[in-house]
């Protein structure tokens, strides 16, 4: 997430002050994101200058800036949410490639490697679906937070499954002289634009 | 003592020419207010595992004890007996009777053992209360949600005293909330002093146990280590 994109969603709710929105910064991320004053004030100039905030100049002895959103901010915030995140290329996996790789490793049990991970993984679950029911649905921002590793550490489990079946499978095909040999190890994947 | 266990449990089926081993010397111990989960693949014998430990299905060795108690040695009707007032089921497609309303399917159990209709039936309106059902009690499962359904047969599980919790595949067909709220369900009920053996293939459903076993062709592969505490994930790096 963007530090220039979560002040204007801030000041999408009304004029705020730069202190007071580095305090909602911190307790909408649930004070795991530190923000320091100096990062405000230069985001806050750079959205000035792009003309997507406007700011009030403070009184003589008056209290700090005040800054609002324009509607070219609310036209940036609108855009920047609808854009997907690029997911197009393939991350770099570790566990992919442990697992590709115990495949071809000889005297290892692949199914043992799997099983490995997939405790693990499992255990983190249980972590996090403790967390979910000590914190109950008071939270809707960390409700939503433990949902989505939740479901991501469930779709690695998942993959780990079918990875299973599928190399066991390769293995009984192997042996009734079906399949053709070891997998072989991706060199490129393709990026889907 | 545990509530359930399981001792180098076996299970043959004898399948026209050749023998399928379901289960090859399982053992397993469940304490009271334990929930544990079973997680396999298809045909691991998770099922099989749950039957056995339910004394649905005798084992081809091995033995199973219910709260201390060796099933081999008892007679067919303590074991009905057991059935009915020890051990609550519940299944995917929820097996509830159409013809009897969410009240009577609860309170069946303890009628069937001889609880006199009245008593079961205030007993049978209590855990569906305590399910958030007090006002479904007299609709038919057909005028139910797949949810409310499930939280009935669950009701009927738990009803009476019961101390041992077998579910098998519990949120079936439930969309993820559904299935959410009937392991925070089974979980209450084991934070009640019920030992719970939960199967499923689903790992965000299995993680509400306490302990995760790993079944693979019919053998316990693994299980997960006791929990570290909320609190580890908050640490500033992990390891492996």
């Amino acid at each position: 997430m963007s530090v220039r994109h979560a002040l204007l969603a801030l000041l999408s709710e009304g004029p705020k002050y730069g202190l007071q929105l580095r305090q909602e910064f911190e307790a909408q991320t649930g004070e795991v994101w530190p923000l320091n004053v100096g990062q405000v004030y230069t985001t806050l100039q750079r959205l000035e200058r792009d003309g997507l905030v406007e700011s009030d100049e403070p009184a003589e002895d008056g209290p700090q800036k005040g800054f609002r959103i324009t509607s070219d901010g609310e036209g940036e915030l609108a855009g920047w949410l609808r854009t997907p995140p690029d997911l197009s290329s393939p991350p770099r996996d570790e566990l992919v490639m442990k697992v590709l790789i115990a495949v071809r490793v000889p005297g290892i049990d692949v199914h043992e490697v799997v099983q490995t991970h997939r405790r693990y993984l499992v255990e983190l679950m249980q972590e996090w679906t403790r967390l979910k029911e000590y914190a109950g649905d008071r939270d809707l921002g960390f409700a939503l937070v433990v949902d989505a590793e939740l479901f991501r550490l469930d779709s690695v489990v998942r993959w780990l499954d079918a990875a299973d079946g599928r190399i066991k499978r390769a293995a009984s095909d192997s042996a009734t002289g079906v399949a053709a040999g070891l997998p072989k190890l991706p060199r490129k994947v393709g990026v889907r634009r | 003592m545990s509530a359930l266990e399981l001792r180098g449990v076996s299970k043959v089926y004898d399948e026209g020419p050749s023998e399928v081993d379901a289960l090859r010397d399982v053992s397993l111990s469940v304490s009271a207010g334990e929930l544990v989960a079973v997680m396999g693949p298809s045909g691991s014998g998770k099922s099989t595992l749950l039957t056995i430990a339910g004394s649905l299905e005798q084992p081809t060795s091995g033995e199973v004890l219910v709260g201390g108690v060796a099933l081999s040695g008892m007679s067919r009707n303590d074991r009905a007996r057991l059935r009915r007032r020890s051990i609550g089921y519940v299944f995917q497609d929820f097996n509830l009777l159409a013809g009897l309303t969410a009240a009577e399917n609860v309170s069946l159990p303890l009628e069937l053992d001889g609880t006199p209709a009245k008593a079961a039936r205030a007993a049978g309106i209590t855990a569906l209360e305590e399910l958030g059902l007090g006002d479904r009690a007299s609709r038919y499962p057909d005028e139910l949600s797949g949810g409310e359904r499930q939280r009935v047969a669950i009701a009927r599980a738990v009803v009476g005293d019961r101390h041992l919790l077998l579910a098998d595949e519990p949120s079936g067909a439930l969309d993820s909330a559904n299935g959410e709220a009937v392991l925070r369900l089974i979980r209450a009920a084991c934070q009640r002093g019920v030992a719970g053996v939960v199967v499923t293939h689903d790992a965000q459903l299995a993680s509400w146990a306490d302990r995760v076993v790993f079944l693979r062709d019919g053998r316990i592969a693994d299980q997960t280590r006791p929990p570290l505490g909320p609190e580890s994930l908050l640490a500033p790096s992990r390891t492996q």
